[in-house]
C-alpha cells in the first residue's frame, strides 16, 4: 500500500468509527435519556408506564407518610397546579422535607403512581439542584 | 497587605506572560534579539503565580476574614488541614491553582526541556503564554481571589462539609496537575505546527510531559472515585456525573495520545493524528474546566453561579480550541505523513486503540453536552445517566480490552495473524475458562459483567506475556511500565465486574439489638449515641459485624450535622476485608423508633482503585525508564 492510500484508509476508518460511535450514542440517547416533568406536564402529557423520567416539584404539606416497613415513604409532589403521588424506598437526603423542593428519578407504574429510585433535595443552604430551583421558581410564579 | 501583594504578583505575572508571548513570537519569526529572555521570563512568571497562590494559602491558614473569599469559605474553628485545603475548595482559589500550575508547567518546560529543537521550544513557550494570558484575564477580571471585604466580619462561613475530608488536600491538586499538565502537550503541538517540526525527536521530547500529566490524571480520577464512594454514602464509585465525565474525557484523550506519540517516536507514523490528539486532550481539559467552573452545572464542584464567568470561559474555550484547530487545518498539509505499516502490526493495534478511545470519548462528550445544548436551545430538560453510558460505552470498552491484550504481543511494522493467535492462545483459553466457570457458578451474572470478568482474566495473562522468556532484570523499565499499567486495567475491570454483579444490598429498619445478615456478615445494631467533633455533632450507630466464627468488628456510621455552614451529611463506615468491603450507612429514625440502616457487601470492590493505582505506577515506571534511558543514550531511536 502506498503512503497516500494508507493515509486515506486510516482517515476512512476513523470516519467510520466516528459514525458508528455517533449512531450508538444517538440510539442509546433515544432509549436512555430521562426527560424532566413537572406534575402539570404529567397531567397534560401521557407518560408511558415504565419509562425513566425525572419528576420535579414541591413536597406537598401533610402528604409525607412513613410506611410500616420503616424504610419506605410516600408523599405527593405538587407544583400547585397538579400533583403526583410518589413512593420511595431508601434513605432520603437530609434536607428532604414537606414544603421544600424535590427531584425524583424513577418510573410510573400502571396505576399512575410514581416509583422513585433516587431523590435529590437541597443539599445545604447554598446548594440546590438546578431542577429543584427551577421547579420551585415555576410553582412560585404560578401562585401569583 | 498580603492580599494586595498577592494581587500585585498576579498582575505582574500577567504582564510577564504577555512579554513571554511577544518575545517568543519575535524569536519564532526570526528576530532573535528577544529569544534569550523567553526562558527566564517563563520562570519568573511561574514564580510570581506560585507566590500569589502561596499567599492565598497563607491567608486561608491564618483565616484573614478581611478577604471576601476567606470569609466565604474558611472558618477559624476548622482544623489546619481544612483551612489549608479550603484555599482551593472554592471557585477563585481553584482557578488561581489552575493558573499557578499552568505557569509552573511552562517554567518546567523552560528549565528541563533539552531535547526539543530551540525554535519549536520557543514556539511552545509562546503557546503556553497564550493560554496563560486568557486565564490570567479570567482571574483578574472575573474571579479575583484577593478581593477585600469591609467591614471585617467576626467569623467565616466555613467550608462545604462534603469537602471537609482529607481527600480535598489530595484529589483537586492531583487532578489539576493532570488537567493543566496537558497544556504542555497542547503547546508542544502548537509549537510543532508553527515550526513544522514533527518527527520522532519531537515525539520523544513530548512523551515524558504527556506521561507525567497522564499519571496525575489517573491518580486524581482514582482518588476522586474513592472519595465519592465513601463520602456520598450511595455505595457507587462512578455516577457518570458531568463533573466526573469532565475528568474522564481528558484522560481518554491523553491515553490515546500516549499511545500515538509512541508510534511517532518509534516508527515516525501518525504525525498529524498525534498533533490532533494533543490539541484535543487539552481542549477536553478546558471543556471540563468550563463545565465545572462556569456554574452551568450545580454540584459540590460548582461553587458559585455567575453568568459572566460562564460566558468568559466559553469565549476562552472557543478562542483556544478554534484557534488551535484553525492552525492545525492550515498547517497539517505541510506535515508529511511518516512511515507505513501493515494491517497486522503494533502500529495497527495502536491505531485501533486510538479509534476506540476516541469513540468512547465522543460518546461521553455527547452524553455530557447533549442535555446542556438541548436545554439551552429548546428548554427541554433531560438527564442522561448510567443507562446511556453503560449501554453506549460499555461494549466499546470491552472491545478495547481485547485489542489491549493483543497489541503488546504484536511486532512493529509487520506481523502475521497465525503467530499472534499462537501467542495470545493461553490468554484466550483462560478467558474462556473463566467465562464458563462464572456462568456455571453464578448463572444470573449480566452479560456485560460476565464478559468483563472473562476479559479481565485474559487481559491479566496477556499483559504479563511480554515478559515471557525475558531476562526480567534486563527488561527495560518502560516495558515494565506497560505491563503494570495494562495489568492495572485488568485488575480494575475485574473489580468493576464483581461490584456490579455480586454486590448484596440491604435496606432495613432495625431496633437496637437487632441482627441483620448481609453477605458473609451478621451485623448487629448495638447502640445509637450522640457524638461531636470540630464543627459538627452527630448521631452515631455502633454496629457489631461478625463473619462466621471470626472476630467481632465495630463499625460506626454517623449522621452528622454541621453548623458552619448548616448542613447534614452521612458518614459511612467501611470495613475492608481481603475479599471485599462491608459498607454501612445510618439513615433516619422511623416513626416507631427503629433506625434505617443501609448495608452493602461488595466483593472485590477495592480492586477498582487498586487497579487505578497500578495504572499510575505503570505510568511512573515508564516515565522513569524514559528519562533514565534518555539521559544515557540521547540518540536512541529504539523503544
Amino acid at each position: 500500500m502506498k503512503a497516500k492510500n494508507q493515509r486515506l484508509t486510516l482517515a476512512l476508518l476513523a470516519v467510520l468509527a466516528i459514525i458508528a460511535a455517533a449512531l450508538l450514542a444517538l440510539s442509546a440517547l433515544k432509549d436512555q435519556a430521562a426527560y424532566f416533568y413537572t406534575p402539570s406536564d404529567v397531567a397534560r402529557d401521557h407518560v408511558e408506564p415504565g419509562t425513566a423520567v425525572r419528576l420535579g416539584g414541591m413536597v406537598e404539606k401533610g402528604s409525607l407518610k412513613r410506611l410500616p416497613d420503616g424504610v419506605t415513604i410516600s408523599f405527593v409532589v405538587t407544583d400547585n397546579a397538579a400533583s403526583v403521588p410518589v413512593r420511595f424506598k431508601g434513605i432520603v437526603p437530609a434536607l428532604f422535607r414537606e414544603g421544600s423542593g424535590v427531584v425524583a428519578d424513577g418510573k410510573f407504574d400502571s396505576a399512575g403512581r410514581f416509583a422513585a429510585d433516587t431523590i435529590l433535595a437541597k443539599h445545604d443552604e447554598r446548594y440546590m439542584p438546578p431542577e429543584v430551583a427551577g421547579a420551585m421558581h415555576k410553582s412560585e410564579s404560578l401562585k401569583k | 497587605m498580603i492580599a494586595e501583594a498577592g494581587l500585585a504578583a498576579l498582575w505582574l505575572g500577567a504582564a510577564l506572560c504577555a512579554l513571554q508571548l511577544v518575545a517568543a513570537a519575535f524569536a519564532v519569526v526570526g528576530k532573535a534579539e528577544l529569544a534569550g529572555i523567553v526562558r527566564p521570563v517563563a520562570i519568573a512568571q511561574a514564580a510570581l503565580t506560585a507566590l500569589a497562590f502561596g499567599l492565598l494559602i497563607w491567608l486561608f491558614v491564618k483565616v484573614d476574614l478581611s478577604v471576601a473569599l476567606v470569609f466565604e469559605n474558611d472558618s477559624s474553628e476548622k482544623p489546619f488541614l481544612y483551612r489549608f485545603a479550603a484555599t482551593w475548595g472554592n471557585h477563585e482559589g481553584s482557578m488561581l491553582m489552575w493558573v499557578a500550575i499552568l505557569g509552573v508547567a511552562g517554567a518546567a518546560v523552560a528549565l528541563f526541556e533539552r531535547k526539543l529543537e530551540e525554535r519549536t521550544l520557543l514556539a511552545t513557550l509562546g503557546g503556553q503564554a497564550v493560554i496563560g494570558l486568557g486565564f490570567y484575564a479570567f482571574l483578574l477580571f472575573a474571579s479575583n481571589p484577593f478581593a477585600r471585604l469591609y467591614p471585617v466580619p467576626p467569623e467565616g462561613k466555613g467550608l462545604n462539609p462534603l469537602l471537609q475530608d482529607p481527600g480535598l488536600a489530595f484529589h483537586p491538586p492531583t487532578l489539576y496537575l493532570g488537567y493543566v499538565g496537558l497544556s504542555v502537550a497542547f503547546s508542544f503541538a502548537i509549537g510543532a505546527l508553527v515550526t513544522r517540526d514533527v518527527g520522532p525527536a519531537f515525539a520523544r521530547a513530548m512523551r515524558p510531559w504527556v506521561l507525567g500529566a497522564w499519571i496525575f490524571l489517573t491518580l486524581g480520577i482514582t482518588a476522586g472515585s474513592y472519595w465519592a464512594y465513601y463520602e456520598l454514602g450511595w455505595g457507587g464509585w462512578w455516577f457518570w456525573d458531568p463533573v466526573e465525565n469532565a475528568s474522564l474525557m481528558p484522560w481518554l484523550a491523553a491515553t490515546a495520545l500516549l499511545h500515538s506519540v509512541t508510534v511517532l517516536a518509534t516508527r515516525d507514523g501518525l504525525r498529524a493524528w498525534t498533533l490532533m490528539l494533543a490539541v484535543i486532550a487539552f481542549s477536553m481539559s478546558m471543556v471540563g474546566t468550563f463545565l465545572v467552573r462556569s456554574g452551568i452545572l450545580t454540584s459540590v464542584h460548582a461553587f458559585a453561579v455567575d453568568p459572566r464567568r460562564g460566558t468568559f470561559l466559553l469565549v476562552l474555550l472557543f478562542l483556544y480550541i478554534g484557534g488551535a484547530l484553525a492552525l492545525f487545518g492550515a498547517r497539517v498539509g505541510t506535515v508529511r505523513e511518516g512511515a507505513r505499516f501493515d494491517p497486522v502490526s503494533r502500529e495497527a493495534g495502536l491505531v485501533a486503540n486510538n479509534l476506540l478511545l476516541s469513540a468512547i470519548l465522543g460518546i461521553v462528550l455527547v452524553g455530557t453536552l447533549y442535555p446542556l445544548v438541548l436545554e439551552a436551545s429548546t428548554g427541554t430538560k433531560i438527564s442522561v445517566g448510567p443507562p446511556y453510558f453503560d449501554a453506549a460505552a460499555g461494549p466499546l470498552a470491552l472491545i478495547m480490552v481485547v485489542i489491549m491484550a493483543a497489541g503488546p504481543l504484536l511486532r512493529w511494522r509487520r506481523d502475521n495473524l497465525t503467530p499472534l493467535l499462537k501467542r495470545i492462545a493461553p490468554a484466550t483459553i483462560l478467558a474462556l475458562v473463566v467465562l464458563i466457570a462464572v456462568k456455571l457458578a453464578a448463572p444470573g451474572t449480566s452479560l456485560l459483567s460476565l464478559l468483563g470478568l472473562a476479559l479481565a482474566a485474559g487481559l491479566a495473562l496477556a499483559s504479563v506475556a511480554p515478559l515471557w522468556r525475558r531476562n526480567l532484570l534486563r527488561t527495560p523499565l518502560f516495558v515494565w511500565g506497560m505491563v503494570v499499567a495494562h495489568l492495572g486495567i485488568a485488575v480494575s475491570l475485574a473489580g468493576m465486574a464483581c461490584d456490579s454483579s455480586f454486590t448484596v444490598e440491604k435496606l432495613v429498619a432495625a431496633r437496637v439489638g437487632e441482627t441483620v445478615s448481609i453477605g458473609p456478615y451478621a451485623v448487629t445494631l448495638d447502640a445509637i449515641d450522640p457524638t461531636f467533633g470540630p464543627g459538627w455533632q452527630a448521631l452515631q450507630a455502633t454496629l457489631l459485624a461478625r463473619r462466621g466464627d471470626g472476630d467481632t468488628l465495630t463499625l460506626q456510621p454517623q449522621a452528622r450535622t454541621y453548623w458552619a455552614p448548616p448542613t447534614d451529611t452521612s458518614e459511612t463506615a467501611i470495613h475492608t476485608a481481603i475479599d471485599g468491603q462491608l459498607y454501612t450507612v445510618l439513615g433516619k429514625q422511623a416513626a416507631d423508633g427503629r433506625w434505617q440502616l443501609r448495608l452493602w457487601w461488595k466483593p472485590f470492590v477495592t480492586l477498582i482503585w487498586a487497579g487505578g493505582a497500578l495504572v499510575a505506577i505503570g505510568g511512573a515506571l515508564a516515565l522513569a525508564g524514559r528519562l533514565w534511558r534518555g539521559r544515557r543514550k540521547p540518540a536512541e531511536a529504539w523503544a
